[in-house]
């Protein structure tokens, strides 16, 4: 009895210092979002609170939470409420089987990446939720051009994991980054090293999850949700203050975990780019977050370079696209593997 | 006890959300109470080990069934009220299908009583030393695989006929055609015409 206190305490302990990381890490992630936007737009970006501007994430959390929580009188109250809780609380329970590092991990579970897909697949939810529940005319219309996205591209993004997982032969998170280990660059007779990640074998794979996962999280070019040019703000308009921010902090934490995805499907988890003297001192959880800032900034320099797509050459580009061109890479990936007896 | 205290947990509320779906007047609280009912289902495959069984439904049913799902019933408008009005008149027809699927269950659970060879002649993964997925993918794609291939085409003939079905060619309407778009250049697409003044092209 003692004992399983014990262990509920840990995992307790192990959830509230991964989720305080996270939020900290995001918050600053929002305000380098916000800085290579404007750095390209050669504006100055915020720089006013804290110095460079460091704390305006925080000087923003503090007004949203200090404003009042407005509800609409046409709102259906229970699920208006509920729309911002679920986005934010599913974006942030996935990040428990996430490896920041070997054995980093709150559950290492033997189906990780299928619980990963899982729930960035329910993120659909919130705005659905959201958008039907303002009982207004743009949010709705928001909600459902959102809905047929975020469904259209997880298909791909399902086939794009088919193929890592065929080559990692495992569902287990960590052991898709340890199978990169060796590969290519190993072959070739050199250490663990950079050559050896999934990204190079399955370089078009890397692309198409890359760009579903813009859309997937709603980002720019693939931001129809907001489209504020014809939506005003999409599924959010009715929303303000606290609900407001669990919104955008849900989209946040789900981008990032979009970045973690990609780190640990394509770019080799933890692992050091070259496993000699110097370089495999770093401990794995900066190589970890070095990777996802990578792919972080070219998330923010897609948003600050691309501009919008149309809705129907978004739906083209999901189906007629990257769905035929995902589901033949799975067909030639396992070929191959067959026919080198290279299957795990 | 941990696990008990869960599974009480997921029972409850899974039942609790069933009853919910049937009896809650908006349409949408009834899809949702179903997506929350899926998700204790999902708990209770967890706690019997099967978390790739689990992980499929959440991914398939939660994920993208009842999305469709949510799709439908908002833009539809339904009238519970008035489909209420005419339940004495399906009260047989739904009664007889329930007892039957009643009926069938209490055959599932009552087999091993029954006819206990059933039982240990069907085929059941082999749990030792392999995960989960490992297990169910080594007797589906053995034992079962003309089975689970069978299922297969039924849905693939199935998804045909949706699509024959709803697709239709709308005349007069202008389709986008990228490589069209791609391949043009100013010889093809640009016609450069002498203007006389007051004449017009």
């Amino acid at each position: 009895m003692n004992e399983m206190m014990l262990l509920v305490g840990l995992i307790v302990l192990q959830s509230v210092a991964l989720l305080t990381a996270l939020l900290i890490v995001v918050a600053f992630l929002i305000y380098a979002d916000r800085k290579v936007w404007a750095a390209v737009q050669m504006r100055r970006g915020p720089n006013v609170v804290g110095p460079w501007g460091l704390l305006q994430s925080f000087a923003d959390l503090l007004k949203f939470v200090f404003k009042e929580v407005i509800i609409p009188d046409g709102a259906n109250k229970g699920v208006f409420v509920l729309a911002p809780i679920v986005t934010a609380a599913l974006a942030l329970a996935a990040w428990a089987v996430v490896p920041v590092a070997e054995g980093w991990q709150v559950a290492n579970i033997n189906v990780g990446i299928l619980y990963l897909f899982a729930l960035s697949s329910l993120g659909v939810y919130g705005i659905i939720m959201g958008g039907w529940a303002s009982n207004s005319k743009y949010p709705f219309l928001s909600a459902l051009r959102s809905a047929a996205q975020m469904v259209s591209y997880e298909v791909s993004i399902g086939f794009v994991i088919i193929t890592v997982l065929l080559c990692a032969g495992s569902l287990n998170l960590t052991e898709i980054v340890l199978t990169q280990k060796t590969g290519l660059g190993t072959m070739l007779g050199l250490p663990n090293s950079i050559l050896d990640w999934y990204f190079i074998p399955l370089f078009p794979m890397f692309i198409v999850f890359f760009i579903s996962a813009l859309a997937e999280t709603n980002r720019p070019p693939f931001d129809l949700v907001e489209a504020e040019s014809e939506l005003v703000a999409g599924f959010m308009v009715e929303y303000s203050s606290t609900p407001y921010l669990l919104f955008m902090l849900g989209e946040y934490v789900a981008i990032t975990l979009m970045c973690a995805m990609t780190t640990i499907l394509f770019l080799g988890g933890w692992l050091p780019i070259i496993d000699v003297a110097p370089l495999n001192w770093i401990p794995g959880v900066f190589w970890f977050m070095g990777k996802l800032f990578f792919v972080f900034f070219m998330f923010a320099m897609v948003k600050a370079i691309v501009p919008r797509y149309r809705y129907d050459q978004l739906m083209r580009l999901g189906w007629k696209v990257f769905l035929p061109l995902s589901l033949g890479w799975v067909v030639i990936t396992s070929a191959a593997l067959v026919t080198f007896g290279w299957l795990p | 006890m941990i696990a008990a205290l869960f599974f009480y947990l997921f029972a409850s509320v899974a039942i609790a959300s069933a009853v919910m779906v049937i009896s809650s007047r908006n349409p949408v609280h009834s899809v949702l109470f179903l997506i929350l009912c899926f998700f204790n289902a999902a708990g209770l495959f967890i706690l019997l080990g099967a978390e790739f069984l689990a992980m499929i439904l959440v991914v398939v049913y939660v994920g993208a069934v009842a999305v469709l799902f949510l799709f439908v019933v908002m833009m539809l408008d339904v009238d519970f009220v008035e489909l209420r009005q005419g339940m004495l008149n399906y009260l047989p027809f739904g009664g007889t299908i329930g007892l039957i699927v009643l009926l069938e269950l209490a055959l599932v659970l009552t087999s091993w009583a029954i006819a206990p060879e059933s039982i240990t002649n069907a085929a059941s993964p082999s749990t030792s030393g392999v995960s989960n997925t490992e297990a169910l993918g080594q007797i589906l794609y053995t034992k079962y695989v003309y089975y689970f291939q069978a299922a297969g085409l039924v849905l693939l003939v199935a998804m045909i006929g949706a699509i024959v079905l709803t697709l239709r060619h709308k005349q007069g309407v202008k389709r986008q055609d990228v490589s069209t778009q791609v391949a043009r250049n100013p010889a093809t697409a640009i016609e450069i015409r002498k203007v006389e003044p007051g004449q017009g092209v």
